[in-house]
Formats: structure tokens, sequence, C-alpha cells
């Protein structure tokens, strides 16, 4: 078995580097350090770590001004609280004044699991993709996160990451480049392509390689910036095949798969499927039953792969 | 309901708490056994409800709004007869009615959705207006974490609520000194807390949230203060009943083990027997 990071750990370890680095990192919690891995940072530097008790909205108003001065904020909660919460926080104090402010959000989808659909944020790419000024980011491991927060921490203006509470394999080594707006090729295949991102790339891989064994060529592309989004790439990788398909741990409204359809619509329009949550909230489970009841699985994703290449007539 | 009781329903809905979650292996005792006096007294004497009836309109309505502690309001629930017993086994889990965080659709006698804090006392605002507007008797509870009360939503509802005159509504605060990431002192202190409600414009009432007897009077005061909204602030511990619970910040988010259980319902059947 392959060696395992949850992306939110991969976060609480790049901070303490980043910390290092730069003197104008501070961290903002809203008394989930511990779940968030935020922690470990506020032990290292005390005095750049501010932890503002369960209070979202404030804890993002008191990042912009912090961002106004000079400083870097990472402002770290559940994506639902930090996109939900304090949404409109976001929108007109940070996204508006283009302030540099790190929206670093963990436990993102269904894999929260057990404490269910009120902690389960499902939508939270859809609301910020939404924002001028917004870059959003969905790592698939612990190597793609720890650059996507140094990506961040360099990038002058807002951004959003989204990470999660479950253990993935871990899937890139240290050769592996992420870069914002840039999308990456995992595999090459002529017949479909997946365009993936987050939990749901490891899951992607694992489904392409099902596939090769029926005959079945796919492209597997890690779409981890969702945007700015990579059109290019997704054009490039579109004439080669005939038919796409969307994986991701989010509503297939709004976040990758609309991006996608959007891109293709405009660009090179394919047979699209669009795996995802349908339209609908999570419930309480363990997370790997709840990616098997949701339809986020590798058996979902060959299936999707068919249903996608039969509509392009083949 | 006696007091005594009273008392040993107390004890059956902690021993409640701990049995249901073991098999869930996640779930937040602390806040859950620091609340299971304030809701016996709620749930077994205080409140007009019929559990046959949960939707009934004429009942008294009760919020978590710190729903994370969902465990003391199931075993509540359980206790009272809304659904049987057996359901507090399948709590979390996939499939099952009993949700992490309280959910209205799917349980009975859930009168609202709640988990995001500070949202669910807004709702219990709803409530009381509705009543008034109704011309009913109804009466509404709202329970909150003294975490909770950083989220600036708690005082936009406070402020509310005297201001519409909601003497058909009382809040409790369960002061259990403790949240996740410390004590509240360390991570966001709300000091001076009856000052803070008195300035809002409620009615506040401190007392003990384990003194069963406290709670009844208290309950008692609210009902004849008029033009106004009570609190009751409660002093009290979190992971109350649970020796290795009591006071650990550690204990708010994670179920015993089986071996953890079985040592705390020991010790919780041998004060159930004392209380005879
Ligand atoms: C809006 C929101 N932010 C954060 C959380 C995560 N959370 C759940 S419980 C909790 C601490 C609550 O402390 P307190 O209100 O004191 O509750 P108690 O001690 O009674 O358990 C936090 C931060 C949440 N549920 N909702
Ligand atoms: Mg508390």
């Amino acid at each position: 078995m392959a060696e395992k990071q949850a992306t939110r750990e991969a976060y609480g370890k790049a901070l303490i580097a980043l910390g290092a680095e730069n003197p104008n990192i501070v961290v903002l919690d809203a008394d989930l350090s511990k779940s968030t891995k935020t922690a470990e940072f506020a032990k290292t530097y005390p005095e750049r770590f501010l932890n503002m008790g369960i209070a979202e909205q404030n804890m993002m108003g008191t990042a912009a001004g912090l961002a106004t001065s000079g400083k870097i904020p990472f402002a770290s909660t559940f994506a639902v609280f930090a996109t939900g919460r304090a949404f409109e926080q976001i929108r007109n104090s940070i996204a508006y004044p283009k302030l540099n402010v790190k929206i670093a959000a963990t436990h993102a989808g269904i894999t929260v699991g057990e404490d269910g659909a009120t902690h389960q944020a499902i939508e939270d790419v859809a609301i910020m993709r939404a924002l001028p000024n917004m870059t959003v980011l969905v790592p698939a491991d612990g190597v793609e996160t720890r650059q996507a927060i140094f990506a961040a921490a360099k990038h002058q203006g807002p951004v959003y990451i989204r990470m999660g509470r479950l253990e993935l394999p871990v899937l890139f080594d240290k050769n592996y480049h992420f870069e914002i707006g840039k999308a990456n090729i995992l595999r090459k295949g002529r017949d479909a392509a997946i365009v993936a991102n987050g939990v749901m790339v490891a899951i992607a891989m694992e489904a392409a390689e099902a596939l090769a064994q029926e005959g079945i060529s796919v492209t597997v592309v890690n779409a981890a910036s969702v945007k700015p989004f990579d059109r290019e790439t997704l054009t490039l990788v579109a004439k080669e095949v005939k038919a796409v398909v969307t994986a991701e741990e989010h509503t297939v409204i709004g976040g990758l798969g609309s991006a996608v359809a959007e891109v293709l619509a405009e660009e090179w329009p394919l047979p699209l499927v669009r795996v995802g949550l349908q339209d609908t909230f999570g419930e309480s489970g363990r997370p790997y039953e709840l990616l098997e009841k949701y339809g986020l699985t590798k058996e979902r994703l060959v299936e999707a792969v068919k249903q996608a290449l039969s509509k392009a007539g083949s | 309901m006696n007091v005594i009781d009273l008392k040993r329903m107390a004890n059956q809905i902690r021993q409640d708490i701990i049995t249901m979650l073991v098999p869930a292996k996640s779930g937040h005792p602390g806040g859950s056994l620091s609340a299971a006096d304030i809701l016996t007294v709620l749930y077994f004497q205080e409140m007009r409800i019929r559990p046959d009836e949960p939707h009934w309109e004429e009942r008294d309505r009760f919020v978590l709004s710190k729903g994370h502690a969902a465990p003391v309001l199931y075993a509540a629930l359980a206790e009272k007869g809304y659904f049987p017993k057996e359901e507090l086994l399948g709590l979390r889990q996939t499939g099952r009615m009993l949700q992490g965080h309280p959910d209205m659709k799917g349980i009975p006698g859930v009168d609202m959705s709640t988990g995001s804090l500070g949202q669910g006392f807004s709702a219990a605002n709803g409530m009381a207006l509705a009543g008034k507007m109704d011309g009913k008797d109804y009466r509404v509870y709202a329970l909150l974490g003294d975490g909770e009360l950083a989220e600036g939503q708690v005082w936009e509802a406070a402020m509310a609520a005297a201001h519409f005159k909601l003497d058909n509504l009382t809040a409790i605060l369960d002061v259990n000194g403790l949240q996740i990431d410390g004590t509240t002192d360390e991570v966001m202190s709300s000091a001076p807390l009856p000052d803070k409600w008195r300035a809002f414009g409620w009615h506040v009432i401190e007392l003990d949230g384990h003194d069963i007897e406290a709670l009844l009077k208290g309950f008692d005061e609210a009902h004849r203060v008029k033009g106004r909204p009570t609190i009751l602030i409660a002093k009290t511990v979190k992971g109350k009943g649970v020796s290795f619970m009591e006071n650990a910040v550690g204990w708010h988010g994670n179920a015993p083990n089986a071996e953890q259980a079985e040592q705390a319902l020991k010790a919780l059947r041998e004060e159930a027997v004392q209380l005879g």
C-alpha cells in the first residue's frame, strides 16, 4: 500500500516551512486549530498566530485588515464555515479589494464523514469560483498541497485552497510541479479523458487502469487549479479524445464539472458526463462508505466513461 | 417527575450518551454530558410536549444551538419515547436516522436542524415570534455553548429577542469553560457574562447547571418574567459524570473506546444505585 497523508496534514507542515521563510506569514484560526493543523504553527510562531474563537466572519475581516498592512494571512477553518458563514466578508472585504488573503479551508466534501451534512462543504468551489479576483485550488495529495500552499503565498491576491480530512494516497514525487493556472496530464489515452481534482484524482487513475484492461485508453488530467482554469490544456486534450468525464468531490453544479463544460462548449464541444454529488447534501457515515453511496468510485467512473463514449457514438 | 426521578433520568441519559458513542466511534461527549441535567429538566418536567405527536402545533420548542451535543438531545428524545432506543446505536452511521448533528427532516422531536454554531439561536427567535403572531402560548428554549458566544450572530439574536420582547423565549447558556482549542478564557474571553446579557436587555439568572432544583426554580422564574427574554447562565462541568472526561478539553470531540466506556458506565451505574 502506498504512503498516505491528509492534505490538511501537509498544509500544517507547509505552514511551518513558510513561516520560517517569510516573517509576514500570519495564521488565523477559529477554534479548530487541532483539526485544520494550524496548531503546530501556533506553537512554533505564537506571535504570528491569532485564534479568533468561533467567529469566522470576524476572522475573515481581520485577515483583510492584516493584508492591507503588509501581512500575508492564512485564515483557516472548515470549508463550510469559511465559504458559507463568512461568504460576504470574503466577497466584499477580500475579493473585491483584491487583498492578499489566503483562505485555507479543510474538511471539504463528504469525506468529512461522521459529522454529517452540516459540516460537509459540497458547494464551496462553486461559490468561490464565482468571485472575481479569487484563485481556487483543489490539491490531490500532500505533495501537491505543499506546492499549492507555497504558490498561494507567492501569488499576489486572494486564494482559496480546498483541503480534506481524509488520508489520501501520495500520488506525486518531488519532481512534480504545480503551478497556479496549469493542469497536469497524468496519463495519456486516445478514447476519453477524465478531468479530476482533489480526492477524485487517485480514483480517476484507478479507473483509467481498469479501463485500460478493457481496451479503453483514457487520459487523466489533474485540474487542481479550478480558477484560473487551464483552457489550453483541456482544449488540447479534448481534441485527442472522443468524450470527457469530470470527477469531483463536490456538487456537479458550479464546480470543476461546470468549468470543464464551459470550456468544452466554447472551444471544442464533446460528449460530457459529470461525476460528483448530484444536487444533494451528504450525510453522516464513514468516508469511504459515503464515497460509495454517492457514486464517487472507480466503478462509477468506469461506467461514466463508457456512457460518455456511447454518447460519442463509439 | 420529582427531583429524585429527574436525577435518575439524568444518570440514564449520561449512560445513553456513553453507550451510543462507542459504535459511532466519533462524536462529542464533553458538551453532551455538561448539558445532561439541563435537558433532563427540560424534557421530563419543564416542556409541554407530546412524544407521539412531534409536530403538535401547541408544543414547546427546543433548539440545540450547540448542535454538536446531539447525543444528549437524542438520549432525551429516545428516553421520552420519540423513537426506539435501539436507534441510538446507529448514531453517525451511513444510511441511519441519527445524523452527527440534529436533522429536523429525519428525526422525530428535533425542532430545528443545527450544527453550525450561532444559527440555532436565531431560529429560536423566529419560533418565539411566530408564537406571538399566532397568539399561542407555547414557549421556546435554546441551549447555547460558551464558546459559541463568539459568533456575532448570537449577539444579533440577543439584541433582537430583547427588541421584540420575547418573554416566551428562554435561553440556557452551558458555561463549561471549555471549547476546542482550550478554555474560553484562553481562546476568546466572553467575560463578564451576566453584565453582557443584562446590557442586551435580558433577564439573567445565574445557577449551577447540575443542580436539578435550581434549574426547576430558574425555569419557573423565567415563566413569570414579562416583556423580556430570560437567560439561565448555567455553570457546568464539561464531561460531568465521567471522572476522566471532566474538565478535559481532549474529550470535546472524541468517542470513548469500549474499555473507556465500560469504566464510565460502571461509575454511572454505581451512582444510579446510590440514587436508589
Ligand atoms: C460556525 C461553526 N464554527 C465552528 C464549528 C466547529 N465547532 C464545533 S463545537 C466547537 C466548540 C464549541 O464550544 P462550546 O460552544 O463551548 O461548546 P461545548 O463546550 O458546550 O461543547 C466548534 C468550534 C461549528 N460547529 N460551527
Ligand atoms: Mg463550552
